[in-house]
């Protein structure tokens, strides 16, 4: 049974489809038949993380209004051979996206796929309660400072309350926590809120935590997901947070600072 | 962490443990917010205006709570009167 997940935030610009887009790739590089779908109408931007903004010619709300086939619409990831992007709309219509519409594309989709991630917008309007209502999960995404918090519980009580599992009471979306661009030093200095401040407050499991890396904005610049960057510990991280998607038992890495030569930390280097 | 840093006295509240006690805070009070059902927050306004004709008092000298028990549920209502 395919299994549907929503990268949710609440808050702009934490990493919601820089998340969409490693965790899809890791699925799919592991060999899970996987897609992941933009449901920010109007705002289209996985493909250009995914890095195949060339090759889009129908869109989510084609398939829904039956103007293109799934197959015709779907793009095909030209690095893993597991991996589908089903990319948004750009109409400027913000009822483009139907709970009917949304479900008969869902329904078809877990045919062919195991996992199908929903890339949310930010915002807590009908474009993000479309995007979690059919999940069986969610990923959160969070950074360490008080607005991201504080908009992720948010998302945290619509999950509990408007979801289709929850108004049909069934079993809840299951929440997990990804903290994003965490830096360590900042931490240690009492400048940034630690994964154990954030996970106190917001009470669900980690899922994982990507350290602040400049390898993200080269991904991005690329289109080329971050996690196919594997030098890089962002990458790493995403990698870790796949293998616990999957069930696997991984330690925590890259929560403490990194160490450095005792030369540069007497100079205070960066 | 330059080697200055070791001799600087060590702040006693970060900026960090500020924003989780505040944090705390506010994340709990809307938590609140959202269980109970939506008549209360509009009941609030109404009573504080039947207050408010005979005695001048601030929104936050008002408070309703809603406590639900197993058997029964206890609507708290509390007004601070100014001296």
């Amino acid at each position: 049974m395919a299994k549907i997940i929503v990268v949710t935030s609440g808050k702009g610009g934490v990493g919601k489809t820089t998340t969409s887009a490693s965790i899809g790739t890791g699925l799919a590089k592991r060999g899970h038949k996987t897609v992941i779908i933009d449901f920010d109408v109007g705002l289209r931007n996985l493909d250009l993380i995914m890095g195949c903004e060339r090759r889009v010619v129908y869109d989510f709300v084609n398939v829904i209004n039956g103007e293109s086939s799934l197959t015709q619409t779907l793009i095909k990831d030209k690095r893993i051979p597991e991996l589908f992007i089903l990319p948004a709309s750009q109409t400027r219509d913000k009822d483009a996206l139907t709970k009917e519409g949304v479900e008969k594309i869902l329904n078809e989709l877990k045919e062919r796929f195991e996992y199908i991630i929903c890339d949310s917008p930010a915002g807590i309007e009908r474009g993000a309660q479309m995007a979690l209502y059919f999940a069986d999960m969610a990923i959160v995404v969070t950074n360490p400072e008080v607005s991201s918090v504080r908009d992720s519980d948010r998302i945290l009580g619509i999950l509990q309350s408007k979801s289709r599992r929850a108004e049909n009471g069934e079993s809840p979306v299951e929440e997990k926590l990804l903290v994003t661009r965490y830096n360590p030093e900042r931490v240690i200095d009492g400048e940034m809120l630690s994964v154990e401040d954030v996970t106190d407050i917001l009470a669900i499991p980690l899922l994982g935590v990507i350290p602040e890396s400049e390898a993200v904005l080269k991904a991005s610049n690329q289109g080329s997901p971050v996690i196919l960057d594997e030098e890089s510990l962002s990458g790493q991280a995403y990698g870790d947070a796949v293998a616990r998607l999957l069930g696997e038992e991984v330690e925590h890495r890259f929560l403490e600072v990194q160490k450095k030569g005792f030369f540069k930390r007497l100079m205070g280097g960066a | 962490m330059s080697i200055f840093s070791y001799f600087r006295t060590q702040k006693k509240t970060t900026s960090a443990s500020v924003a989780k006690e505040r944090l705390q805070i506010i994340v709990a009070h809307e938590r609140n917010k959202r269980t109970q059902p939506d008549y209360i927050e509009k009941m609030q306004r109404e009573i504080l205006e039947v207050i408010r004709k005979y005695v001048a008092i601030d929104d936050d000298q008002v408070s309703v709570n809603l406590d639900n028990n197993d058997e029964c549920s206890i609507l708290e209502l509390n007004v601070t009167l100014p001296e």
